[in-house]
């Protein structure tokens, strides 16, 4: 992943605006024709098809051939590296993970507890 | 606090992915902690997805099912052949999950030293293609805070990105 690369650049600025940013969203359900995406913004669909052009030159989503439909769909890489896939796993792990600290401390304590009495009976 | 936390994930090549982290713990005590289904239901889960079944064999030759319930009831089913098994030092399995293509080799290793464990995860996929594929999908559930995340970017970013 680079982070300076230009295609970045252009995802970024792409998804400055908050219709595109929504028609993703949709996208990351299944692919859609310009006709569905329009319906639920109360856009025309020249003004969809803008936005779509804007998303296709980012390389965010691409287009089908069918000349009828050319149906919209996602492109997962450039949007994975536009999020930075790496650190959100990492987040995602290192929250799994606190929770295992905290598990282990527990443990820990609790091995304590049992250890404790056995090794110094006269306590009780 | 204490000497341990902050994951480390790297990608060593194009179709493995890297995690190493300490915990603050005896080696035999993290080593339960990733193969008891009593204390995996207690941390495991990613994308405030929470552990609903956990069941199999952990042992040599063994296997496991986990499915992970997330917030909205959605679930996701995942499984493991256990292809070693070396308490409490080493585990490799395969992994694989339901409703996405593809497999991973994982590898994990348990080293402690002075009572710290360090835990290096390594995920080995087919390819680059189905590694990104697996993370990317992992992403889709976690697509609303995804974008949260990216619109907290936006909103930071430079003014000249903000109006483009």
């Amino acid at each position: 992943m680079n982070l300076a690369s230009p295609h970045l650049d252009a995802a970024f600025a792409a998804l400055a605006d908050p219709t595109r940013r929504a028609i993703v969203a949709r996208l990351a359900l299944g692919e859609a024709t310009v006709m569905e995406l329009a319906q639920p913004f109360d856009m025309s669909q020249p003004a969809i098809s803008k936005h779509l052009k804007v998303l296709e030159n980012a390389g965010l989503i691409s287009r089908g051939r069918d000349a009828q439909r050319r149906p919209c769909r996602l492109e997962p890489q450039v949007l994975a590296d536009a999020s930075g896939w790496l650190d959100h796993y990492r987040d995602v792990w290192e929250r799994n993970f606190r929770r295992l600290d905290a598990l282990l401390e527990e443990m820990k304590g609790e091995a304590k507890k049992k250890s404790t009495p056995r090794r110094s009976p006269k306590k009780d | 606090m204490r000497n341990t936390g902050t994951l480390k994930v790297t990608t060593p090549s194009d179709r493995e992915i890297k995690m190493v982290r300490v915990f603050d713990a005896p080696r035999s005590m993290v080593f339960d902690a990733f193969t008891k289904c009593e204390l995996l239901k207690r941390w495991f889960g990613p994308h405030g997805f929470s552990l609903s079944v956990c069941e199999g064999q952990f042992r040599p030759g063994g296997w496991w099912r986990f499915v992970v319930r997330g917030p909205d009831g959605s679930e996701m089913g995942m499984r493991g052949a256990i292809r070693e098994w070396s308490a409490p030092e080493r585990l490799v399995h395969v992994e694989t999950f339901d409703d996405y293509p593809g497999e991973a080799l994982v590898t994990t290793t348990f080293v402690e030293e002075r009572g710290k464990t360090t835990v290096t995860i390594t995920l080995l996929y087919e390819s680059k293609e189905i590694r990104d594929a697996v993370v990317q999908s992992g992403m889709e559930h976690g697509a609303a805070e995804s974008y949260d995340r990216l619109n907290e970017y936006l909103a930071d970013a430079s003014p000249t990105v903000a109006k483009a």
